[in-house]
């Protein structure tokens, strides 16, 4: 068995397991207990396979970016999960577990998001497959992401504002965990990233695997090529980076970058940069590596960008880390923005703060002119628009172009 | 044999437990609550070790460890204070906090402390029985502390029969499928709970916990299980009151 998927116990290596109170047990095992046997099955394959063509609009578009590789000297392909319905990679997660969750008969979705995205893509399976919809969300993140909570609103989805703690992505998780436990039965909870209790890690990897597929056969067809020299994705809790190396992980002659949120710097304070900060922990019901002070007290971390403000990793990635076989890299807020606007600029392609993290590595990587590279363009700019909005009027008033 | 032991020897039912959030309201309010709680005739304590992302617990113990984290409290600052009232305190204590703070501080450093203040027994919500077997119950025994485990109405029979056989304290019977700082009365539905639990002879003691707030749902539950555990009603009674009128609190309850 690969050295890169889950044991038996449900741990990559050191990290993952299930570290959950009494209350949660049933519930994670008659998920674990079912869980590869559904995905596994000709049903859900056909199910699953079939939304993700009709409904999503997969496979999306592999593609060769001309201007972007002229300027770093380099074969520069995006992977365009912007293209996917409603406007990331989340939704190719969010179509599977429903499908799960209504073979285990469940009726009530709970799921917690941070710039929304994740939110969006439950609260759309939802409604197109008639289940009630809970979505827990950051009151921070609900300023900075209003578009996306009209949208799940629209969708039928009720948006909870979670108040405690930092108000951000790790306490919308918390607040669906403690909703899970007080409706244990009848509640589905459908998690948005490689984090949480085993199964989901494993779960969620192997539904958002479907990229790493689909570039395996589109970079063959359209290079000869069996393997890219380089893939690059950022990393929150880690979903589309997993998705993205998920085939690749045993192929090491294939360097896999996750490019995490320094938010204003490693040494600000101001930071997500989880593999930089972090120190081996808990967090949401899995070891891996958090942001943590020295009572095990978990720190509030800071990136300009929602779907990175996260102050753990999935332990998949924290696996990666430790083993070396991922090269962990950092974008500030800064550098993010600046690839955003290179990028419309050199291809007219819009990408998400989240996304423009990876592509702001570019810059830092010693790149060889033949080399072969494959961005994980995981989301589309329209959600963050307040924030470009912004840092237009600052080139403006700079007289920058 | 362990005070803990000792005391479910002698007083096999009624017993009352209360958790309270160590360093709040004020951070030296530790040492205050305990000597308060022992005055009013408390049976056994469950020192909270605040933290900031307590997942089974709800709003109310939330809040007051973000307050106590504020005022300063660390393991340290907490070992400290128990330290001091170590020979004053003769009520068995419990330690409860989650899985992270006791990894983070050493595990055997965070036993060692814990038995060297006079704590014997610990509530780790969230740590996985797999660990326990694994790693924890050999480190546990070394510095004679007894783990308990959490039971909710959803833990299989066959669960509930391993955690018994694993129990040297007691087993902690949630009385609800809720977060701690649920209200309201006890239902017929927790009542067959209880019963069913019983109906399996078990050899533990059975302290239930988890929306036990008043006189009432204290009798109610004690009819059925050994006793039962205050949380949430004592932190907001706490919060709002102060220190000074504990013990009326407590006889408020316990008669």
């Amino acid at each position: 068995m690969s050295e890169f998927q889950v044991d038996e116990n449900g741990y990559y290596g050191q990290f993952g397991g299930a570290y959950i109170p009494e209350l949660l047990y049933p519930n994670v095992k008659e998920l674990e207990d079912n869980y590869l046997e559904i995905i596994n099955s000709e049903a859900f394959q056909k199910e699953y396979l079939y939304l993700l063509k009709q409904y999503v609009g997969r496979p999306t578009p592999l593609y060769y970016a001309p201007n972007l590789s002229d300027k770093y000297g380099a074969h520069i392909y995006l992977k365009r999960e912007d293209l996917n319905h409603t406007g990331a990679h989340k939704i190719n997660n969010t179509i599977g577990q429903i499908l799960i969750a209504k073979h285990l008969g469940k009726k009530r979705i709970i799921a917690e998001t941070g710039a929304g995205q994740h939110g969006v893509a439950t609260a759309t399976v939802c409604a197109l497959m008639n289940l009630e919809c809970i979505v827990f969300m950051g009151e921070v993140d609900i300023k900075r992401q209003s578009p996306n909570v009209a949208r799940m609103q629209m969708l039928g989805a009720e948006v909870v504002a979670a108040t405690s703690g930092s108000k951000t992505l790790k306490d919308a998780t918390n607040e669906a965990i403690r909703d899970w436990i007080q409706h244990p039965e009848e509640t589905y909870y459908l998690i948005g990233s490689v984090v949480g209790p085993h199964p989901y890690p494993d779960m969620v990897a192997r539904l958002q695997a479907i990229i790493s597929e689909e570039i395996k056969w589109q970079l063959k067809e359209q290079t000869g090529k069996e393997n890219p020299d380089t893939i690059i994705a950022c990393v929150g809790g880690g979903s589309n980076a997993a998705g993205a190396f998920y085939h690749y992980m045993d192929d090491k002659e294939v360097q896999l970058v996750a490019v995490e949120a320094a938010g204003l710097g490693i040494d600000t304070g101001e930071s997500a940069a989880t593999s930089q900060l972090g120190e081996v922990g808990v967090i949401h019901g899995s070891k891996t590596i958090l942001i943590q002070d020295e009572y095990g007290q978990i720190v509030e971390p800071y990136s300009i960008s929602a779907g990175l403000d996260y102050p753990g990793v999935g332990p998949l990635h924290a696996h990666l880390f430790e083993t070396k076989r991922g090269t962990f890299l950092n974008a500030t807020d800064q550098e993010a923005l600046d690839a955003a606007f290179e990028l419309t600029k050199l291809e007219g392609i819009i990408p998400a703060l989240e996304s423009s993290h990876a592509l702001a590595v570019l810059g830092k990587m010693d790149l060889q002119k033949d080399q072969v590279i494959v961005i994980n363009l995981s989301g589309r700019g329209d959600k963050d628009l307040e924030t470009y909005i912004t840092e237009l009027g600052k080139r403006q008033a700079r007289g920058d172009e | 044999m362990s005070k803990l032991t000792q005391l479910f020897k002698e007083k096999p039912n009624r017993l009352c437990s209360v958790y309270f959030t160590s360093g709040y309201p004020q951070l030296n309010d530790t040492v205050s609550v305990i000597k308060g709680l022992e005055a009013a005739g408390i049976d056994f304590l469950e020192v909270g070790l605040p933290y900031s992302d307590p997942m089974a617990d709800g709003p109310t113990i939330q809040e007051s460890s973000a307050i106590a984290l504020k005022n300063g409290i660390n393991l340290d600052v907490i070992f400290k204070q128990l330290e001091e009232i170590k020979n004053q305190v003769n009520i068995p204590l419990i330690a409860m906090g989650y899985f992270n703070q006791m990894v983070r501080y050493g595990s055997e450093k965070f036993c060692e402390k814990c038995q060297s203040v006079g704590i014997e027994t610990l509530v780790l919500p969230d740590m996985p029985m797999i660990e326990y077997e694994k790693t924890y119950k050999a480190m546990f025994a070394k510095y004679g502390l007894s783990n308990v485990f959490l039971i909710t109405p959803q833990t299989s029979e066959e669960r509930i029969r391993k955690i018994d056989e694993m129990t040297d304290a007691f087993i902690y019977v949630v009385a609800s499928s809720s977060i701690t700082g649920a209200k309201g009365s006890i239902s017929e539905k927790q009542i067959a709970y209880f019963n069913r639990i019983k109906s399996y002879n078990l050899k533990s003691t059975l302290i239930a916990g988890f929306g036990i707030s008043s006189k009432d749902t204290f009798d109610t539950v004690c009819e059925h299980v050994n006793g039962a555990i205050i949380g949430s009603a004592f932190v907001k009674y706490v919060g709002a009151n102060g220190v000074n009128t504990i013990n009326g609190f407590v006889k408020e309850i316990i008669g």
